[in-house]
């Protein structure tokens, strides 16, 4: 076996974002769940794409439009490889995680919902995996169920149980809490809700930057992700979905592409994925994500995983050392976040304070305010990591959170 | 002195830790909420009027420093002034923390401690929230007020 000493100094050069100042100081890039930064590999891919193979696929008889198309390809194939899909085909390119809820919202869930249907998630999902399911419940007179979560920001289980009926018709589930750092336990609740034949849909945007994620293990009939925080280009995501069900699902959206034949009689639509990528892609992302992805596969998903999560026991011993500090969100099972309060200090103030440090944290809601109100925080500071974070990287911040002592003296 | 310090200053400090005025006003002729829901800053301004002339004012709530000490800050203020006085105040104030020319120094008084918030672009919302929200009880308006 190769040794397998994680050189994170080495995979730091591969990001030049990561080597500037700020203020004078040394960038401390600690808010990777928001978006992480890009490798030159993949700032070189969108560069080579633009520079010498732009072309518009899947339409082109020359020869720009044959590589462009081959490389959009490739990438599919990539992303199938990555989260372990059965098939190519049943990788829908997307704006984003978002769009990805939306299409499943509107395409699949919408025609099946009747009033007095449900749709169950969470106490601990991200806004976008709360509103559109709200907005199919207005339109259908369906309800929006939600699992409520422990003081350590797990999901109860045995809640979830009660709550899941034959009146579910999908369960949507974040793998990972991005307010949190709660890792779900998703292939249990897969289990439970497929007992029921209720579908889940899982949310997977803070999840496929940290780990390795298999969707056939997992058995989710839908897995979403985006591209940016996969340290890919922004605007580019994905929705896996089990051939089955996309095959039964009516477009997202009509445009070209997705169609087979058009007359003003009846348009016959593409087959799957086609049928759900209405309108020119985002090729440049997309041939750009199929890089982030060669680049991560190279380091490995599970390296990098163990890497981790040493980090955040190192960064949770850390801040727990701090006086008036309170972690929100002490899950056992847990992924790359700290996200905390001070007694001393409002979240925005210490976030001033920090960045002028150099530390790049979050300070707000997070966009899960279910989860601020649960806890009984107006917000809170998210410290988030990537595999290029390092324990300086934590020493800085205890640093920088020390010298908020000082101005709140 | 460092932007921290600058934008920090100990009265600034003061009113975070010992708000003035923070209470409900018994007897408030208006009140209305701010809030900005990305940071969590929410207060309510209340204002007891005397025809044209704010006889007593108080605020409640909570948020970050800048948000809460120039709430305290500014109740000290209007307190006896007119509607008119007191939006002259704000306007004069608006243009310092949003670095604009034209600051009228003979008037800005004591809240020239915020001078350090134009430096934070960010923060402006935070420092202008109680008196976007005191504008709008004086004007008569009763929905909830955002600076964001």
């Amino acid at each position: 076996m190769m040794t397998t000493v994680f050189d994170v100094q080495q995979y730091r050069k591969d990001f030049p974002a990561l080597s500037q100042k700020v203020y004078g100081k040394p960038l401390v890039y600690l808010d990777n769940a928001a978006t992480a930064q890009k490798p030159q590999c993949v700032i070189d891919t969108l560069d080579r794409y633009y520079s010498a193979e732009n072309a518009n696929i899947h339409r082109g008889i020359h020869y720009l439009s044959q590589k462009a198309t081959d490389a959009f390809d490739e990438a599919r194939d990539k992303v199938a490889r990555f989260i372990n899909a059965k098939e190519s085909r049943e990788i829908i390119f997307v704006r984003g995680a978002t769009e990805g809820i939306n299409l499943v919202a509107q395409s699949y869930v919408r025609p099946l919902l009747k009033p007095g249907d449900e749709i169950l998630i969470t106490w601990m999902e991200h806004h976008s995996n709360i509103v559109p399911w709200q907005m199919v419940a207005e339109q259908t007179g369906a309800k929006l169920k939600v699992t409520p979560i422990n003081d350590a920001g797990e999901l109860i289980l045995p809640e979830f149980e009660k709550l899941l009926s034959e009146k579910t018709k999908l369960v949507s589930v974040t793998h990972i809490s991005n307010a949190l750092g709660t890792i779900n336990p998703v292939k249990k609740i897969i289990q439970m809700a497929h007992a029921l034949s209720v579908p889940v849909l899982v949310d997977g945007a803070q999840s496929v930057p940290h780990q390795a994620v298999d969707v056939q293990d997992l058995d989710a009939d839908f897995f979403v992700f985006s591209g940016h925080k996969l340290f890919g280009p922004t605007g580019i995501g994905v929705v896996y979905g089990k051939a089955e069900h996309l095959e039964k699902m009516p477009p997202y959206q009509g445009g070209g592409d997705m169609i087979s034949a058009v007359t003003f009689e009846k348009t016959l639509y593409n087959k799957i994925p086609y049928k759900f990528e209405a309108g020119t892609p985002h090729i440049a992302g997309v041939i750009g994500l199929g890089s982030a992805i060669d680049y991560v596969s190279a380091i490995g998903m599970s390296r990098i995983s163990a890497y981790e999560h040493e980090l955040l026991e190192y960064g949770t011993r850390a801040l727990s050392k701090i006086p008036g500090l309170r972690l929100i969100g002490t899950a056992k099972e847990k992924a790359s976040i700290l996200s905390f309060v001070l007694e001393a200090a409002h979240p925005h103030d210490i976030g001033t304070i920090l960045d002028q440090e150099g530390v790049a944290i979050r300070a707000g809601h997070h966009c899960a305010m279910p989860v601020m109100e649960r806890f009984g925080v107006p917000a809170t500071v998210r410290a988030s990591f990537a595999f290029y974070n390092t324990h300086e990287d934590i020493d800085a911040l205890v640093r920088a959170i020390n010298k908020v002592f000082e101005v709140f003296r | 002195m460092s932007e921290i310090n600058e934008l920090y200053q100990d009265l600034i400090l003061d009113h975070t830790k010992k708000p003035r005025n923070f209470e409900v006003l018994e007897g408030a002729s208006r009140h209305v909420e701010g809030y900005n829901p990305l940071c969590g800053d929410r207060y309510t301004i209340y204002v007891r009027m005397e025809g044209d002339v704010i006889r007593d004012v108080s605020f409640q709530g909570s948020g970050c420093a800048i948000s809460k000490s120039s709430a305290s800050m500014m109740t000290t203020i209007v307190k006896g002034k007119t509607k008119c006085e007191a939006e002259a105040i704000f306007e004069n104030f608006h243009k310092m923390i949003t670095g604009q020319s034209g600051v009228d120094k003979n008037k800005i008084g004591k809240l020239e401690v915020f001078h350090g918030v134009s430096e934070f672009p960010v923060r402006v919302k935070c420092a202008s929230l109680a008196w976007h929200t005191l504008k709008a009880a004086l004007g008569g308006e009763e929905k909830t007020i955002t600076t964001e």
